[in-house]
């Protein structure tokens, strides 16, 4: 058995703590477990990409075109250009959000229209507003744990693994809010 | 118990294991996180050095005086500290001496992609290579051993994927390391001519050893899957050609990679229809095999460029495609852009506006040659740009000098730039180097140096007082400006240029991601005052956008810096306060 999840958004997004969850998760529950991060200049508001692989033997970290399972997009231009790595049949969870690249941004390129139906084209699609979830929570930045959410419910997984993974995870300062995040993408 | 690990933490959990006692290195992507992960251990000295070269002697002295010693690097790190790692390759090591040196194939993060494995058989230096985490930790300890054993320096070799993904380590507890007695030994430690003579003669012995060494299977596993197809691999191509080809072909996977195994690889060799050898970067491993008298498939099927990856080896070597899906949408890039109420976006908008060259070094502010700024003309490596600036200015004359300035990064300054700007005073240049001091190495994650004052143990220090630096070199025109001051930045810039010696502007202001730096709040944009001039899209602000003919700030980008407040003509950018 081997699963590839691929979480992909822009630097700064949060995505290395939907990562870190998954990965103490799936350890926890005895896989063998790798997760690729990417760190240094792509973190600065570049594309950015994590690998979350688990089964009973891994070895490539990395997941290549048409391997993902599921892949979570924090952005939807992001969705739109990892949907190669997607499995045939593969889920996709997509953030239905915009953040401009700066080529979009000076005119030297455009914001492609019609994402959304073209993922639905492809995907098993889980289009949502995470950021304003994540807003009536409380904190725009737990974007980041209302998809872990959807995708939590997507999963076979029981539930309170995933909370008590979250406890584990985040600061006490932000538990009250990241399991509001969970409960509000869990219930989706 | 086993714990999911970065490949970096493992080198360092490693290294604490072996009880290592000095640790010494420079930060550069992918490698960072070793020595950040090390000074999370205690019992041992951890520093962030000045600069490679500083952190490989460091490392040398310790081992000399008898205790285990690291230092870590990126693969063009290992360029700034090749003088002394060719000359204690004669030396040896009393305490095991590691250089763990990571290479980034693809480039993630690095000016070039040079293949680190060079230097092991240049500089007769033993080198492993980690596959995964589990190896990071077990071959970082091997390592300690194996140079104490051969008496020589060991390179453990890493690339991004291995450095940046995390895996299962099963951890133990440290090794009990005591420090050996210091022993004066000329012969040894002093490398004049007639000593090193006799050094180089141990140094070829020794390699023979290492090679017997490496023809059993301490590094080096045959895995016979009874199939007339080879693969001769390492590191993490050897996971993409396992996640690849599975059980199908045999592997000769090379966990000691220099020096390699002759009468392994031979006899791996003799009964294969079809050998591979698949290995990223420059075909080293292939050549070597070629040189003894055996064929083999390499590089003509693959790529000298980038990574490899599990798909390339399938279709390369079997032949299989894996079908995926593409969309006929034209996609825009998305590359990195320096951040929200970043300090350098100040400092570039009036190098910009000035229309100067700008001789450009390495850091964050390397992003200052992304459009819509445009404002670097070259990088080179840590340093450049003040030497190169002096040879433009040489080269160009004095029209050449009145339009060029050199931007470097406080810590960039301090591991070379500094020895750029004695040049420029000594041989009687007039140079502006401009100081982008933001309190912090940033690229890399934020990482102390020695300008701010506290050590990799967040433990308060002497900091390096940049005016006082310059003027003591000679530089008799220091300023310290402020890049969101954009008039006055400006002015400092005209001025400096026009004088007729050697002048440095230290532009000041706090990485914005710093913890201490409160900026609050957010701007907005007044829609009716906005004349739609895109000025303010000149700061190439990832927050702000053009809408129908209007800027627009994206609330959840923007800081509330308050630097487009500013350059707005028509005050209709504000700040709102939360």
């Amino acid at each position: 058995m081997q699963k590839n999840i691929m979480i992909v958004g822009v630097g700064g997004q949060g995505t290395l703590l939907a990562s870190r969850i998954l990965g103490n998760l799936l350890t926890s529950r005895g896989y063998d477990v790798k997760v690729s991060e990417v760190h240094g200049m792509s973190q600065r508001g570049g594309s950015v990409v994590t690998y979350v692989k688990y089964g009973d033997k891994i070895y490539s970290p990395i997941i290549d075109k048409g391997e993902a399972d599921i892949i979570l997009a924090f952005e939807r231009l992001e969705a739109l250009r990892a949907l190669p790595y997607l499995k045939k049949g593969g889920t996709l969870i997509v953030n239905d959000r915009a953040t401009l690249p700066m080529p979009v941004i000076t005119g030297a390129a455009t914001y492609p229209e019609g994402i959304i139906d073209e993922l639905a084209k492809h995907a098993d699609l889980r289009a949502l507003d995470a950021l304003a979830i994540a807003e009536e929570v409380g904190n725009a930045k737990a974007v980041n744990v209302v998809l872990i959410g959807v995708l939590a419910a997507s999963t076979d997984i029981p539930k309170e693994e995933w909370v008590e993974t979250i406890r584990a995870t985040v600061p006490p300062k932000f538990l009250a809010i990241n399991l509001a995040a969970f409960e509000r993408g869990y219930t989706l | 118990m086993k714990k999911l690990l970065l490949g970096n933490a493992a080198v360092a959990r490693g290294a604490y294991e072996a009880g290592v006692g000095v640790v010494s290195s420079y930060p550069g992507t992918p490698s960072t996180e070793i020595t950040e992960e090390m000074a999370k251990y205690e019992g041992m000295h951890v520093e962030w050095a000045p600069n490679e070269k500083v952190a490989a002697e460091v490392a040398i002295g310790a081992s000399i005086r008898g205790a285990r010693a690291m230092s870590c690097m990126k693969h063009v790190g290992l360029n700034v500290m090749a003088d002394p790692i060719f000359t204690v390759s004669y030396i040896g090591a009393t305490g095991g001496l590691v250089f763990c040196v990571a290479d980034d194939p693809g480039m993630h993060s690095s000016q070039n992609e040079q293949d680190s494995r060079h230097y092991a058989k240049a500089a007769k230096i033993p080198m492993l290579e980690p596959s995964d985490s589990a190896e990071c930790k077990e071959f970082t300890k091997a390592a300690f051993r194996l140079s104490e054993e051969y008496d020589t320096p060991v390179f453990i070799r890493l690339s991004t994927r291995v450095s940046h993904s995390q895996s299962l380590v099963e951890l133990a507890d440290p090794e009990e390391v005591t420090l050996k007695p210091y022993e004066k030994n000329i012969p040894k430690h002093v490398m004049m001519p007639a000593m090193a003579k006799g050094r180089h003669v141990v140094v070829e012995a020794r390699t023979e050893k290492l090679r017997a060494l490496a023809e059993t299977d301490a590094f080096n596993k045959v895995e016979n899957n009874g199939s007339r197809v080879g693969v001769i691999t390492s590191g993490v191509a050897y996971q993409y050609a396992k996640e690849a080809l599975g059980d199908t072909v045999n592997y000769l996977k090379l966990g000691m990679v220099y020096p390699l195994p002759e009468k392994l690889i031979l006899d791996f060799a003799k009964d294969l229809d079809t050998l591979w050898c698949i290995e990223e970067l420059d075909p080293i491993f292939e050549e070597h095999i070629r040189a003894l008298g055996v064929t083999v498939k390499g590089k003509e099927h693959f790529t000298l460029l980038g990574e490899y990856s599990q798909n390339m080896i399938r279709e390369v070597v079997a032949g299989e495609k894996t079908p995926f899906v593409t969309s006929e949408k034209e996609l825009p890039g998305r590359p990195p852009v320096m951040c929200a109420g970043c300090p350098h976006r100040g400092t570039f908008y009036v190098l910009k506006k000035l229309g100067v060259t700008v001789s450009g070094d390495i850091g964050c502010y390397t992003l200052g040659a992304v459009a819509p700024l445009g404002a670097v003309d070259t990088t080179i490596c840590m340093g450049a740009s003040v030497s190169a600036a002096h040879g433009m200015s040489r080269a160009g004359g004095e029209e050449t000098n009145r339009k060029l300035v050199s931007v470097i990064g406080d810590s960039t300054f301090i591991h070379s730039g500094i020895t750029g700007l004695i040049d420029i005073v000594y041989n009687k240049g007039n140079n502006t180097v401009i100081i982008l001091d933001n309190s912090i190495t940033g690229m890399t994650g934020h990482q102390d140096n020695p300008t701010t004052g506290k050590t990799i143990r967040g433990e308060a220090t002497k900091q390096v007082n940049l005016v006082d630096l310059c003027h003591a070199v000679g530089v008799d025109r220091v300023r310290v400006e402020d890049p969101f001051d954009l008039k006055g930045f400006e002015k400092a810039v005209k001025e400096e240029l026009a004088a007729d010696e050697p002048s440095v502007i230290i532009a000041q202001r706090p990485c914005a991601l710093l913890k201490t730096v409160k900026y609050s709040g957010h701007c907005v944009v007044d829609a009716d005052a906005c004349r739609g001039c895109k000025m303010c899209m000149k700061l190439g602000c990832p927050a702000i956008m053009f809408r129908d003919g209007k800027a627009v700030i994206d609330h959840t980008q923007c800081n509330g810096c308050g630097l487009c407040t500013s350059v707005c003509a028509f005050g209709a950018i504000r700040k709102e306060e939360k």
